[in-house]
């Protein structure tokens, strides 16, 4: 395993090229840290904009029209305006506004950090197109397979949990998988309030030691592997609820 | 309500997806006017509350500022709209690419897709704002590559990828007739593409090309990132020149917020109904 | 389950009454079935018939008249639906198979859900019951790989399950093929003489002929005419029944 840290540091020696995140174990604690904070951000988001999705398409498709009115709002606004200005607006705008507590040494510290007001952020973020993406589903299941249910004795929410969002989700997969890659791409955006994950740790690596070609390459291979990771998860999870006979 | 079907018809298991169905879903209905209205009543008090009777008013600030504000939004805009230019330009070549005979040349396309659909939009503008130079100089001339400039690039190159998979999609979801009844009407491949099929495609391709149009819009803040001075840097500088007075973080992000809202919500709007017009095509 | 005796009708409508908005489809609907009574509504497209059956499900309110299935009385706004379906089952013209379900899984999912029974019980008994409508061996397949006439009868079967009195048929047969109505009638033939009470809404009249204890005629939201087989089809009197009988035999 010695070898593979030796041998970039004869690359750098050899041609210049200075991947010092292989061969120096201060740099690579930081950008295993910044994965770490990226793989963090990026699935409890995604699990968090889920729950948020399947209660507010619920929502959507019931009865009370002042709670359809609150849910169809909160999806126009989040669809309609930049998650960077989302994110400022709760970390700043939001976040000085709760009452805060003192350290020992008299330091004012918010109730919620950085990393916990960028979670919310983006999960309502995604949360909002999720409400879509599942509400779309949804209607994709005919009125009759729900008046089946319905004959059977489902109470309207026992049908939903059992009948109409399984199959819900079958139908939408593909766009719901779509949304949750873009998740992860958009956990970057963290990185204006100084969270640290990949991107900021391997911006100050490169700060650091002036090597901004070799860490950007880094950067995009990090990526291009996560995604790709995400998305091959993905279409396992696609194939594996697939229903049999249904051809699309 | 029920009708003596055809005994041949296989009834679907489920309808078809509309992921843009009801246009009931998408406009701010009353209920939601209230509840933006009063987050914003609320937000207003608030922060005045905590700014006490001394300072000015939350209004009167964002008021004040609100023309600079506003020109640092118009140059969001700008960036959008050249960054759109750019990127369905070299979008529509790359997609052209996808969609070639020549496999070489398909696969370098795929390739380049799918590094620039992969990446996140704030990692390809470090890439360009870092790795292209200030100024470059050619035959003797100096062009010099602003800042702005070269946020521009970086938002064109996920729009290059994202109208790339457009096209492509558009142009395979034409009927393969199409393709067989130019080719026995003696058309070569080039005028089929550009005489028949891009044609057609264009009404399909408007509403996701009016979708990513959107989503460079909003992402153009992202520059403020990279030093670009857009309107959040000129946010974050007003609220400085006020004091830096932490009640005042939430009305003037919730003004940029507005000012993107009231653009971006009826392009959207129109999408959607653009979409439903063409679904039957 | 009481007893339910030949005298007492097991549904009773009375004087019927369903509008959407100012569309009046049911016009004053009266009609009872004895326990055990196999009975067929027939009429053309639009006449009601379709809305009538799930009115005496509940699954669309009246909006006048009363519908009393085994004294329950179904129009009342504190109505217990859960006992309602259990004492009445009902087959729809689109099978509605839940597509992501197994078709033995299809059968116990409401005893398990809605009844809360035990599963190895309900195991048992809804591969009894598959097998009664001639689909055993086929308890592992999904809807998607069944044809239209055993996703009928697994529907049939999953209804059976939650072991009604009552027996709803809207018009299952119309989207099948021909070949495979046959087989769906056979098993519904089968569960009328075991003494199931069904209503059928059809358009076989062959089936209606052999199977019916009684046929109503509906047009236009009324009962135009009703009678035994025997005499129904011979004996019309109505000038519209007549009509309908000559178009559709």
């Amino acid at each position: 395993m010695q070898a593979i840290p030796d041998w970039f540091q004869r690359l750098y020696e050899s041609t210049g090229l200075n991947f010092t995140v292989f061969y120096d174990s201060y740099d690579w604690n930081r950008y295993v840290d910044g994965l770490k904070m990226t793989l963090i951000l990026s699935v409890t988001t995604i699990l968090i904009s889920l729950v948020i999705g399947a209660a507010g398409a619920l929502i959507q498709s019931g009865p009370s029209k002042h709670l359809r009115g609150l849910v169809n709002g909160f999806v126009v606004i989040f669809r309609n305006t930049p998650p960077l200005v989302q994110l400022f607006f709760f970390y700043f705008g939001l976040g000085t506004m709760l009452p805060a507590t003192e350290t020992a040494s008299g330091m004012r510290e918010p109730l919620l950090n950085n990393v916990e007001w960028a979670i919310i952020s983006l999960s309502l973020f995604a949360a909002a197109f999720n409400v879509e993406i599942f509400r779309s589903g949804i209607e994709a299941v005919p009125r009759t397979t729900i008046e089946a249910a319905e004959a059977l004795g489902y109470t309207r929410f026992k049908a939903y949990c059992h009948i109409v969002l399984p199959l819900a989700i079958r139908v939408c997969l593909p766009a719901l998988n779509n949304n949750l890659v873009n998740l992860l791409k958009t956990t970057t955006l963290a990185y204006a309030i100084a969270v640290p994950e990949t991107l900021y740790a391997l911006k100050q690596i490169w700060s650091e030691s002036q090597n901004v070609m070799e860490m950007m390459l880094l950067l995009l291979a990090t990526y291009g592997i996560l995604v790709g990771v995400l998305v091959w998860l993905m279409h396992r999870w696609e194939r594996a609820m697939h229903i049999p006979g249904y051809h699309r | 309500m029920t009708r003596p079907l055809d005994s041949g018809d296989r009834l679907p298991v489920l309808l078809p997806l509309r992921l843009h169905g009801s246009e009931r879903h998408h406009r701010l209905g009353a209920g939601s006017g209230v509840l933006l209205c009063v987050g914003l009543v609320l937000l207003v008090s608030i922060a005045s509350a905590q700014a006490g009777r001394v300072t000015p008013s939350v209004l009167q600030v964002i008021a004040k500022w609100a023309p600079l504000l506003l020109t640092g939004f118009a140059f969001n805009i700008l960036i959008s709209a050249l960054a759109m230019l750019l990127g369905t330009i070299l979008g529509l070549g790359l997609g052209l690419g996808l969609l070639s005979d020549w496999p070489p040349v398909r696969q370098v396309s795929w390739a380049l897709t799918q590094i620039f659909r992969n990446a996140p939009w704030l990692v390809l503008l470090f890439f360009v704002m870092f790795l292209v130079p200030f100024q470059i100089t050619m035959f003797g001339l100096r062009i010099p590559f602003p800042d702005w400039i070269k946020a521009t690039v970086g938002f064109a190159l996920p729009v290059m990828a994202n109208v790339a998979e457009v096209v492509r999609g558009a142009v395979r979801s034409l009927p393969s007739t199409q393709w067989e009844a130019a080719e026995a009407l003696a058309f070569t491949r080039r005028q089929t593409m550009w005489r028949i099929i891009l044609p057609q495609c264009v009404k399909r391709m408007l509403p996701p090309w009016m979708n990513i149009y959107s989503l460079v819009t909003m992402s153009t803040v992202l520059a403020s990132i990279v030093g670009v001075s857009e309107m959040l840097t000129l946010t974050a500088q007003v609220h400085a020149a006020e004091g830096g007075r932490p009640e005042l973080f939430a009305p003037l992000y919730g003004f940029a917020l507005l000012c993107f809202f009231l653009y971006c919500y009826p392009i959207n709007l129109w999408t959607t109904h653009l979409e439903r017009r063409f679904q039957t095509g | 389950m009481t007893a339910w005796t030949a005298d007492r009708p097991i549904v009773k409508c009375t004087d019927v009454r369903k509008s959407y908005g100012p569309f009046e489809v049911l016009k004053g609907i009266s009609f009872s079935v004895r326990k055990g009574e196999v009975v067929c509504i027939i009429g053309p497209s639009g006449s009601g018939k379709s809305t009538l059956i799930r009115c005496i499900n509940a699954l669309v309110p009246i909006t006048s008249g009363t519908i009393h299935v085994e004294g329950i009385d179904v129009g009342d706004p504190k109505l217990d639906k859960l006992a309602l379906r259990r004492k009445v089952g009902m087959v729809f013209q689109q099978y509605n198979l839940f597509p992501h379900k197994t078709a033995l899984q299809n059968v116990m999912m409401a005893p398990i859900h809605v009844l809360r029974q035990e599963k190895k019980a309900v195991e048992e008994r809804s591969r009894a019951l598959l097998a009664k409508v001639r689909l055993a061996g086929k308890e592992d397949s999904y809807p998607g790989e069944l044809s239209g006439g055993q996703q009928q009868r697994v529907a049939i079967a999953r209804s059976l399950a939650m072991r009604p009195d009552v027996m709803l048929f809207d018009e299952v047969t119309a989207a099948l093929d021909p070949e495979t109505v046959k087989e769906v009638l056979v098993t519904i033939r089968e569960l009328a003489e075991e003494g199931m009470t069904c209503i059928l809404v059809t358009h076989e009249m062959g089936f209606a002929r052999e199977v019916a204890d009684h046929i109503y005629f509906t047009d236009h939201g009324v009962i135009v005419e009703h009678g035994p087989p025997a005499t129904f089809f011979t004996e019309a009197r109505d000038e519209r029944t007549q009509r309908f009988l000559s178009q559709v035999l």
